[in-house]
């Protein structure tokens, strides 16, 4: 008889819970989106739960596309009331949150990141172009003014100031933001120095100029920064690309590569002389701000002086801050809800 | 001449010959099959010994944390005995620290600061709110060291690297020589790892919430899938007549134990949060594709410990006036309990260490604060271990692995049960 009233008592519950559930309001921010925005965002939560009484924020990193998805999803409770972004929201993106009738969107600047090339310090650290990483990661490149699949295995191959050593890359999958910084800021400005590629048409050269080589050179390590710290470490020829926080924390196993002359540091990341550098950004559902417990305060935490000013603990992880008046800038829109009108129209 | 001509009488002792090189060649042929079995197993163990060693010997020093102690003052000018909890603690904590040094410079503060863990402010509050008659006294404090600090005391900073790349400077390794030297540093069991929910900085960083969170998934994944594997079971083997429907299920539930777990989340992020609308991250939700994915394991053994029972039981119920469902209640059930017991716990125990379908249902979420009740959003064992070996600071590669060696001895504990159910309980026929 048991395993009977067990398996009624089971279902009476499981109908329970759904009913429970779909009569909960929830109490936590929910919190989406890209992972290099993930620790600064860590670290908001962590400064907000300790210091208020609100229920402590649900953080979750889908990488800035995936985040983009789950907060255009729709307005409510069980939708999100945040995302980071590691770049600004396209216009796809916009009109799929349009469309699901999340229209009132705040855009927020938190501040910038460097994109960094790094290789261990067992290895030599040395100087490149965009160029050079146009020709070095590309599928395709130009080679004696014809367009052909990337002929390039060794460093010094491109240009004799380059060491002489194997072309191994670990990069981010399509699927982060990092990887789209990297295209646009390194990929499109190196390719565009090539007259035949630049003679070809608009489309065709986008596609050229973003397309990295499968053929080996070139991996893709996954989301897990980490993973690729350590794989520089086991190997003191390889190069690799992350978000400039990630560099920051492990200073003393690896090395900054530097790019047009420059290394990254907070520094030439502020002051734009390091030429990879990219803004990020978080999103807030605007319609949310009344219904979610704690969320106005939490995006004032966020854009306070002691978090992202100058010597908040933003600053702490890795974060470069953006100058003061865009910072005030940013601060009056956060707290207002100023309405994101980029592509409205 | 055919090959069928038998051999002559007189070449019997050829033929013995002949038999014995062959006897030769076939035990030659098992010494060789039984050195690559050992050669198998050797390896396997190797491969066990080597996963094991490197989870010891960077998790062990997760379970013990550096501890500076600290004399604070707590006057009542600046903790208001009727709301202990808005006084700043931060301060407080930062002033009592630098106290206790007597040559302190604009310049070493920020040196002297960043050796202690921002959760020192944070225990002296709980502490004070926990008992306001402290107010008035001065105490004597142990609180965490910052991670570097830990990270140095761990042996993990070397001072062969250039002070630069090193984040602990030369005067900070310097200043914590010195105290412990005076007996102000301790190095105890680390309980936050037990009693702490997740944080951004290792040396608060507990499993808390994801112990909470991974024994609530499990308790749903038991209600759920017990009762409801071992009915599906028990009308299949005593009741379903066998046609090719019950076939056509039989195999079915076959596949469905192989299906990749992800597939299962997949399913439950659809069904249970996009059309059902539950929460994301939430154990409930957890528990219940976990359960999907237990169900066909505890259908296949509990059918496999009724098949075990042997018929005589079930003629000799029947033939004494019992009907079929007495007869499969009172005693197929409990003779094939031991069984069942055992198929379920490993059952569970595979749900324990399941990561995949968790990832897609967003139990892998950075929380702050262990879950209240299942409703509430909170992280699992083995996400957690995901979320740590994917964070930037030091001090979470032995947490990491540290995780990793809690999760097992959990599974190890789960197996050691059934195996034991198994042993003392499970009727020979």
């Amino acid at each position: 008889m048991n395993a009977l009233k067990l398996s009624v008592a089971a279902l009476v519950a499981s109908t329970a819970f759904v009913g429970y559930a779909a009569a909960q309001t929830r109490e936590q921010i929910q919190i989406v989106g890209s992972s290099t925005v993930f620790p600064y965002t860590q670290a908001v939560v962590e400064q907000f739960s300790n210091t208020t009484d609100f229920a402590a924020p649900v953080l979750e990193s889908t990488g800035t596309g995936g985040g983009m998805q789950i907060f255009c999803e729709g307005v409510g409770e069980e939708f999100p009331d945040i995302t980071g972004a590691s770049r600004a929201m396209t216009e796809g993106e916009y009109e799929l949150c349009v469309e699901n009738g999340v229209e009132d969107i705040t855009e927020v600047q938190i501040g910038s990141d460097g994109l960094s090339i790094a290789v261990s310090r067992d290895g030599e650290t040395f100087d490149v172009t965009k160029a050079q990483l146009f020709q070095a990661l590309a599928a395709q490149v130009e080679v004696d003014g014809e367009i052909v699949d990337n002929p390039y295995t060794n460093w010094s191959e491109i240009d004799d100031t380059l060491p002489d050593a194997e072309i191994e890359a670990f990069g981010p999958p399509p699927t982060s933001g990092t990887r789209d910084a990297f295209v646009e800021l390194v990929m499109m400005e190196g390719c565009s120095e090539f007259e035949a590629i630049a003679a070809l048409g608009e489309e065709e050269m986008e596609e050229t100029c973003s397309r990295m080589r499968q053929d080996g050179p070139f991996v893709e390590a996954g989301e897990n920064d980490n993973l690729i710290v350590q794989r520089l470490q086991q190997n003191p020829e390889a190069v690799g690309i992350f978000g400039y926080s990630f560099l920051y924390e492990n200073m003393d196993t690896l090395q900054p590569v530097s790019i047009e002359g420059v290394e990254p540091s907070a520094e030439t990341i502020g002051d734009g002389s390091y030429g990879v550098a990219r803004p990020l950004f978080f999103y807030v559902k605007n319609a949310h701000r009344n219904a979610i417990p704690g969320l106005q305060e939490f995006v004032e935490e966020y854009v306070s002086e002691e978090s992202m000013g100058e010597n908040g603990y933003l600053v702490e992880r890795g974060l470069v801050p953006a100058d003061e008046a865009r910072r005030e800038e940013v601060r009056t829109a956060a707290t207002e809800g100023g309405e994101f009108t980029r592509y409205a129209d | 001449m055919t090959d069928t001509t038998r051999p002559p009488a007189s070449g019997w002792a050829d033929e013995a010959n002949r038999s014995n090189i062959g006897l030769k060649r076939r035990h030659a042929r098992s010494r060789r099959l039984q050195g690559f079995g050992i050669g198998a197993i050797a390896l396997a163990i190797l491969m066990l010994g080597t996963l094991l060693w490197t989870m010891v010997s960077t998790g062990y020093s997760a379970f013990v944390q550096t501890h500076l102690s600290v004399e604070v003052t707590l006057s009542p000018e600046e903790i208001d005995a009727q709301s202990p909890g808005d006084a700043n603690y931060r301060d407080i904590m930062q002033r009592a620290w630098l106290s206790s040094f007597d040559n302190v410079t604009e310049e070493n503060e920020g040196d002297l600061l960043s050796m202690l863990s921002r959760g020192a402010e944070l225990q002296l509050r709980n502490l004070v709110i926990d008992d306001p008659s402290l107010i008035g006294q001065t105490i004597q404090m142990e609180v965490p060291a910052a991670d570097d600090l830990d990270q140095v005391e761990k042996g993990f900073v070397s001072r062969a690297t250039p002070e630069e790349y090193r984040i602990v400077n030369d005067r900070q390794i310097e200043i914590f020589y010195e105290l412990k030297q005076d007996g102000r540093v301790s190095t105890p069991f680390n309980t936050a790892l037990f009693t702490e929910a997740d944080s951004r900085f290792p040396e608060l960083a507990g499993l808390k919430g994801a112990l909470i969170g991974s024994f609530f998934a499990l308790l749903v994944c038991f209600v759920l899938s017990f009762p409801i594997g071992i009915a599906a079971a028990i009308y299949l083997e005593e009741f379903a007549p066998k046609n090719r429907w019950t076939d056509l299920i039989e195999v079915n539930i076959n596949n469905l134990a192989a299906v990749p777990s992800i597939v299962f989340g997949l399913l439950g992020l659809a069904v249970f949060i996009g059309f059902l609308g539950f929460p994301r991250s939430i154990p409930l939700v957890g528990g219940m594709v976990l359960a999907l994915m237990t169900l066909p394991t505890i259908i296949i053994s509990t059918r496999a410990a009724l098949k075990a029972v042997p018929p005589s039981v079930r003629e000799a119920a029947l033939g004494v006036g019992a009907s079929k469902l007495q007869t499969v209640l009172h005693h197929v059930l409990p003779l094939a309990l031991p069984g069942i017991m055992t198929g379920t716990i490993i059952g569970m125990a595979q749900a324990l260490g399941e990561t995949a379908p968790l990832l897609l249902i967003g139990m892998n979420a950075f929380i702050t604060a262990a879950p209240d009740s299942m409703m509430s959003p909170s992280t699992a064992l083995p996400t957690q271990i995901y979320i740590w070996a994917d964070s930037p600071e030091r001090g979470f590669t032995a947490r990491t692995s540290a995780a990793i060696m809690v999760l097992l001895g959990f599974m190890i504990i789960m197996n050691g049960i059934a195996i034991y159910l198994r042993k003392r309980l499970e009727t020979r026929w």
